[in-house]
């Protein structure tokens, strides 16, 4: 049996994939606009998942548009923003109850798909801007999360490790753009960046849910058309070579430290090596079996957490771990251990059979959330190849330790970021 | 075994409860790719003064012990339980929560030998000191790792605030100080006492044959003996109506401010069925005034007293309940004197019907998009099952609620004394 029914279509600017599951209660509608990630219009788009959410031409404040959506059962709607790889990517999600399980014979769906087309095709304006009053305090509200990061350490250290490593990348550039990029925003050229954002950003919009008897392409089409101008891709700059490994420490007034590292595996979504490289990071640190978990807390009592996870478009695998301030060598030294033995093969043939199965268990279990299926699915479109969960898990079932060694020859550290207490001497 | 089946919602529950007391539960979903299995028992951070099994005299264990005991269950003489389950592709977690103690698996293969892994090995404790000083190093760490989270610090506080002697005002997870005291010995008395099969549910949600599935859980119970029944004698301090302090302020290193309130609700319920509606009416009120299509929140919004963190939630227990609202925002004194004036005069405000019908729609959407998730079906029916309600049948009483209801309910809701501040304000 297929893992998933896909069928793609591509119509009126932009890709239509329906994929109709009994899976769900619901049904999803999920519109993901794409673009390269750019210093001069990564703030603006930080901005504009808040702005979609104060009002739209006919439901012109928040409080207004968040009642209609009550009355459809509570639908809901979620606009975010994320890096994947060197692309911004734009999120619209909108989550209805199936109207199978209700004792109404309401058209919920058709409603949202309404409402949806009016949060992004009608925003709230003049025509020319957005309104004023929200702009500034949407800035305020963006102002704020950017001030919060800091109060997350976990996240923190993540974001100045990518500072530190990707310099000189557009990776580096921060999701939620810039305090004083932010300065420079204002309801007029940011209506305008929107704009021009509509008809040049790659869109995908995709349909998930039980949906027998109803037509999806006439309902999608009648409320999402656009014109579109020629969209930019990222220039990829390729693979970055590691000349040094590059040590930093920085200090806060916190109990714990976090230990953060970052290596270049070169290897990204579609390339022959990702398969492996899904095991390679199964038996590193993905999972509570793997090298890390074992031997940074299990064997040391060094950590509650110590993992790994991989970035797919980027080529890049990072370390993280919470450990006390004063076990920074002893920590590190192991993780770098655990990576040189895995160079070295030092994993069993059984060990990497078991670790397919929890990568393809993995895969599945994720494919049986909504919005979980849609992250896998969008990956073929952000590597632009077309490459079906049920292709990946046969290549994942065919992976060696051949496969594993190679990966291993790709991997270079690049970077060590440990955030310590104040007076903690990392060289303890 | 039992089958009963929910029209509405398309689904089929089989139940049994086995001679050993073990309640049993199962859920197919031959949709779904994988299954998930929870062993639950009831048994949280709150149980802390008992009587331990086979003796008379209560005792109190060390902060923390029940949440040391799900860490250690996993450790064997000879290996780790994590491996098992590994091995098979699959999988594996557990929670301790203020009431409950949940040992839990995934997997898209293997069903059965998983199964019989999660009840094999949560029935089969091996506890010894020196494993038991080893996790005191893992665990130090987890608590220094919220030490550092503004969001679990500003939570807690709001809790400690709330109560002045009910165990809930404990950390789940102890102190450094409070788990360095605990003793193989001390696992075992609790184990022993806690883990018996009659206090426990096994629920299965997934991809599987439910006759075959019953069959082999019945067969591995039948296979092992235990202590008979007892029942156990749990000891929670009397806990006044009133608040332990009105306001607690925290000082953090945090570049944004916090602050949040806490309703410490009234445990004034009769049966199953006004539990579960009260449940319900704080949500849907709170809702009704604090989420973003609600009354007051463009309005804290717009005056900058709020952000997009905000939000609320509702904790009913069996012997205590509290409401917690609030998020980061730059004027934290400011919030909690808007805050506290509209909880105060809530006792004068009317619902009308447009508006009640709405929120009992928001209601239904989110329940059905919950069971969406087999990780949310399976604790919450545990969940509420200790509770006397059924899950499944949540969706009737939420459709029967009305909105005299509601103005009933709220013109008692909320006093006071009841309420608690709790900010987190840079150091």
């Amino acid at each position: 049996m297929q893992l998933v029914n896909e069928e793609k279509v591509s119509t009126n600017g932009f890709n239509l994939h329906v994929i109709q599951t009994k899976k769900y209660k619901t049904i999803n509608v999920v519109v993901k606009f794409k673009a390269p990630l750019n210093r001069d219009t990564i703030t603006q788009r930080a901005l504009i998942p808040y702005v979609l959410q104060q009002g739209t031409k006919n439901n012109p404040s928040a409080r207004s548009l968040r009642q209609k959506l009550d009355e459809l059962y509570g639908a809901v709607l979620s606009i975010d923003s994320a890096k994947k790889g060197e692309d911004h990517i734009i999120t619209v999600r909108m989550e209805v109850a199936n109207e199978v399980y209700l004792s109404s014979n309401e058209q919920i769906l058709e409603n949202a798909v309404n409402v949806l087309n009016e949060i992004i095709f009608h925003p709230k304006s003049d025509g020319k801007a957005f309104d004023q009053k929200i702009i500034n305090r949407e800035k305020q509200t963006l102002l704020q999360k950017i001030d919060s990061i800091v109060d997350d350490k976990m996240s923190y250290a993540n974001m100045r490790l990518i500072d530190e490593m990707c310099k000189d990348e557009a990776y580096n550039l921060h999701v939620h753009g810039y305090k004083e990029d932010l300065a420079n925003v204002n309801e007029e050229n940011l209506y305008e960046y929107y704009q021009s954002m509509l008809v040049e950003d790659e869109l995908d919009i995709y349909i998930l849910g039980d949906l027998e008897g109803k037509d999806v392409p006439q309902l999608i089409t009648k409320n999402f058309s656009r014109e579109v101008r020629t969209s930019k891709q990222q220039k990829s700059k390729g693979n970055v070579e590691v000349e040094k490994v590059n040590e930093i420490t920085e200090q806060q007034d916190v109990q714990q430290g976090k230990l953060h590292l970052g290596f270049r595996t070169n290897i990204r979504f579609g390339d022959p090596e990702y398969n492996a490289l899904q095991v390679f990071n199964g038996i590193f640190g993905g999972f509570p079996s793997s090298k890390l978990f074992m031997n940074v807390r299990e064997k040391h009592s060094l950590a509650y957490y110590a993992a790994s996870r991989f970035e797919s478009h980027k080529g890049l695998l990072f370390v993280f771990s919470g450990i006390a301030p004063t076990d920074y060598q002893k920590a590190k030294e192991i993780i770098i251990e655990q990576m040189d033995a895995m160079r070295n093969g030092a994993f069993s043939d059984e060990q990497v059979d078991e670790t397919k199965n929890m990568v393809i268990n993995q895969l599945k279990e994720t494919m049986d959330h909504p919005q979980g299926l849609v992250e896998v699915l969008y990956h073929q479109v952000l590597a632009n190849q077309s490459f079906s969960p049920d292709k990946m898990i046969e290549e994942i079932s065919h992976v060696s330790r051949d496969d594993l060694l190679k990966v291993g020859e790709k991997i270079q550290l690049d970077t060590v970021y440990f955030l310590t207490s104040k007076g903690g001497d990392a060289d303890e | 075994m039992n089958k009963k089946t929910y029209e509405q919602l398309k689904e089929n529950l089989y139940s049994e409860q086995l001679d050993n007391g073990l309640s049993v539960f199962l859920l197919p979903k031959p949709e779904m790719s994988k299954t998930y299995g929870i062993f639950s028992t009831d048994y949280g951070s709150i149980d802390n003064t008992f009587v331990p099994i086979g003796q008379t005299e209560p005792i109190t264990v060390p902060d923390g012990i029940a949440h040391f005991l799900e860490h250690k269950l996993f450790e064997k003489e000879d290996r780790d339980v994590f491996q098992d389950f590994t091995k098979r592709g699959a999988s594996a977690n557990a929670f301790t929560s203020f009431t409950k103690t949940a040992y839990l698996f995934s997997s898209t293969s293997n069903i059965e030998e998983n199964v019989q892994t999660l009840l094999d090995f949560v029935q089969d404790p091996y506890f010894s000191e020196q494993s038991v000083e080893k996790e005191k190093g893992i665990i130090g760490q987890e608590i220094t790792m919220y030490d550092d989270q503004p969001d679990w610090r500003s939570f807690f506080g709001t809790i400690q605030s709330m109560y002045q002697h009910h165990p809930v005002q404990i950390d789940i997870a102890g102190t450094i100080k409070s788990i360095d005291k605990i003793t193989k010995d001390d696992l075992y008395t609790c184990y022993n006492t806690f883990y018996h099969p009659s206090n426990m549910t096994f629920f299965v949600a997934g991809n599987f044959d439910p006759e075959k599935m019953m069959q082999l859980i019945k067969a591995n119970q039948q296979a092992k003996s235990f202590a008979p029944k007892e029942e156990i004698k749990r000891t929670f301090p009397e806990e006044p109506d009133q608040v332990a302090k009105k306001k607690h302020v925290i000082n953090m290193p945090v570049s944004v401010s916090k602050c949040l309130i806490g309703i410490k609700e009234k445990m004034d319920h009769s049966d199953h069925q006004s539990f579960i509606k009260k449940e319900l009416l704080i949500d849907m009120l709170l809702d009704h005034f604090f989420s973003r299509s609600g009354e007051y929140y463009q309005e804290l919004y717009e005056n900058d007293l709020i952000d997009n963190s905000f939000s609320f939630e509702t904790n009913m227990e069996k012997n205590f309940g509290f409401s917690i609202i609030g998020g980061n925002t730059q004027k934290p004194d400011e919030l909690a004197d808007k805050l506290t004036s509209i909880l105060i005069n809530l006792k004068e405000a009317t619902i009308d019907i447009e508006d009640f019908k709405r929120i009992k729609r928001k209601k239904i959407g989110q329940l059905l998009r919950s069971l969406n998730s087999l990780e949310f079906i399976s604790s919450q029916f545990i969940h509420y099952h200790l509770l006397g309600i059924d899950l499944f049948e949540i969706l009737p009483v939420i459709e029967s609620l009305t909105v005299e209801d509601a103005n009933e309910f709220i013109k008692h809701w909320i006093d006071e004394e009841r309420i608690a501040v709790c900010q987190i304000v840079p150091s």
